[in-house]
């Protein structure tokens, strides 16, 4: 066991460690750089070739990257252009947990609605209801997250007056009132997952039904329905840890461009602010941040799952 | 086999239609789809404006129409990029196999195991914004799932005996490829490239919501979202009406790419 946490740990820093890397670089070969930003464009060479060295724009490449990754270890990522003076460490903490927030409500909700979901289409496989369940999650894939946020801000914000988009708590001032809040661009991320989730609960329950120890259960007269909730749904959950992992990279993803909808002051709504602002330490910071979540949620993913599962041989993996 | 073949029917009747649109829209749209006209500010749908007007009076059935085309556009050449490139590295590395493989697809995992979102806002926060920026953004971000697939089959197909004779035979290694190897996994590349259009459209849309995709005057249906979206109040339609052309276009190229699977 330890030597496995050792090993996925080690993956961890490696994958954190190359986005890092493809972050930086991709910054260092952008034409005109912070110097400029930080002037204008009519500012004089002297000028800006004093704010290069402050900067330390005038060293290597290489030399540039482990100052920086050395800095971003201790939590330090250098000051934001577009917010002079303000450390953009310190702004990316008051945006962080609307992010997280709108990510875990979105992963309750998709399971919530997936799993009698997936339950319902894997009993009447092939049936009548699978296929109406298979069209009409479809239906609801081909809707993109930000559409959904705006059906959402129509008949709940606008025609039924539910919540006022713009308005939010902040969930450290207020945890659950924030909820009220956040509850709709949850939505709007994780219903167009639905498809995907159900698709793979489906597929992990038939797959335990033709298993052996189902037929032993038959053959001492089990019924059906607690065949699948006493033994084949406890199995199938295990299966279904292995896609968490997937879900919550999708999930992240979605709410970067939902938060953006429904005016949400998180993470994504921060990120692509700084994009079109040309604010690269703000967008170095926050695509490590979030690598961070993914990875590190992808990890306690198979940990969990290793645990869970006595069967799986962890010096395989 | 019926199955397939309705949905393979249904997918390409609606993705022909939405291509007829678009390409008509090259030469002929009801109205400019830049003319503004005062008195029809915020019009609703009806028959002589079927999608009704937008906030300068513009027509928005011919918006849509001009948008399409850009979307098609844009998917068309990320679709190209991402499969073309990707097969190749997946045809190469599949083939071949050793350490070069090895880094190629270590890398790859890190890539794809990262949301691809985020990696398209990197990317366009590194070359800009643009219509051209944004297929270069969306083309490498769509390589590596290409590659992955593609070396998968390779793998598969390379174990085949007909391969092992072909070697016999003493034939090139990139004959093999290209008239061996290639041809067998041809099938399971279309059902990717059409999954590929699917992500392209929403990929594309979502990018032009957030305003890092086509500029104006360019139209994009993904745009025009984000334009109505101050006007939900006072003109619903304005954002309905992309919105519904986005999901059946999506539902279109879904349609397709299940049919070609089964």
């Amino acid at each position: 066991m330890k030597k496995f946490i050792l090993k996925k740990t080690a993956a961890l820093i490696i994958t954190i460690f190359v986005i890092s890397i493809i972050t930086f670089l991709a910054f260092s070969i952008i034409p005109g750089d912070a110097a400029i930003t930080r002037l204008g464009s009519n500012a004089t060479p002297e000028k800006i070739a004093k704010i290069r060295s402050e900067l330390g724009l005038d060293e290597n490449v290489l030399v540039r990257y482990f100052k920086w990754a050395g800095n971003a270890i201790r939590g330090d990522f250098g000051e934001s252009l577009q917010y002079q003076g303000h450390k953009v460490s310190d702004l990316i903490e008051g945006r962080i947990p609307y992010t997280l927030m709108i990510g875990a409500l979105s992963v309750l909700i998709l399971l919530i609605i997936s799993f009698p979901i997936g339950i319902i289409a894997a009993k009447f496989e092939n049936t009548k209801i699978d296929g109406i369940i298979l069209v009409v999650t479809h239906v609801f894939m081909a809707i993109p997250n930000f559409f959904m946020g705006i059906v959402l801000t129509f008949v709940f914000g606008v025609s039924l007056r539910v919540f006022t988009p713009g308005k939010y708590v902040s969930p450290t001032d207020d945890f659950f009132g924030s909820m009220g809040y956040l509850i709709f661009p949850a939505i709007a991320v994780s219903l167009p997952k639905v498809a995907m989730v159900v698709k793979y609960i489906r597929e992990a329950i038939s797959h335990e039904m033709e298993k052996d120890y189902v037929k032993l259960a038959r053959a001492k007269g089990c019924t059906e329905n607690r065949i699948l909730t006493g033994h084949v749904l406890k199995n199938a959950l295990i299966t279904v840890l292995t896609f968490m992992g997937l879900v919550i990279a999708e999930i992240l993803a979605g709410s970067v461009i939902v938060e953006q909808v429904f005016g949400v002051p998180g993470m994504g709504k921060f990120l692509v602010n700084a994009i079109l602002k040309r604010d690269y330490p703000v967008v170095q910071a926050v695509v490590i941040y979030v690598a961070i979540i993914v990875v590190l949620c992808n990890t306690i993913v198979d940990v969990l799952y290793a645990v869970v599962d006595p069967r799986i041989n962890l010096e395989d993996m | 086999m019926n199955k397939k073949k309705t949905y393979i029917c249904m997918g390409t009747i609606i993705i022909l239609v939405l291509l007829f649109l678009s390409i008509l829209s090259i030469f002929w749209t009801p109205y400019s789809p830049t003319k503004m006209n005062g008195p029809l500010k915020n019009a609703a749908p009806s028959l002589s404006h079927l999608f009704g007007c937008d906030n300068y009076g513009r027509d928005i059935f011919s918006r849509v129409m001009s948008g399409l085309g850009n979307t098609f556009f844009i998917a068309l050449c990320t679709v190209l990029i991402g499969s073309i490139i990707g097969t190749l590295i997946g045809l190469f590395t599949g083939y071949y196999g050793g350490v070069f493989d090895e880094i190629i697809m270590r890398f790859n995992d890190i890539i794809l195991s990262f949301p691809s979102v985020l990696l398209a806002l990197v990317i366009i926060s590194v070359l800009g914004k643009g219509t051209y920026k944004i297929i270069i953004a969306l083309g490498i971000l769509f390589i590596p799932s290409f590659a992955r697939m593609i070396r998968g089959e390779t793998i598969k197909v390379k174990k085949l005996g007909y391969i092992e004779s072909a070697k016999a035979l003493g034939l090139s290694n990139s004959r093999i490829i290209a008239v061996h190897v290639f041809p067998n996994i041809f099938p399971k590349l279309m059902t990717n490239v059409a999954v590929g259009f699917n992500n392209a459209v929403i990929a594309e849309s979502s990018m032009s919501y957030l305003g890092l995709g086509v500029l104006p005057p360019a139209q994009s249906l993904g745009r025009m979202i984000s334009e109505a979206q101050s006007f939900l109040f006072t003109c619903p339609w304005y954002a309905c009406f992309p919105g519904l052309v986005i999901i059946i276009m999506i539902i279109g190229f879904s349609l397709l790419s299940s049919g070609l699977s089964e």
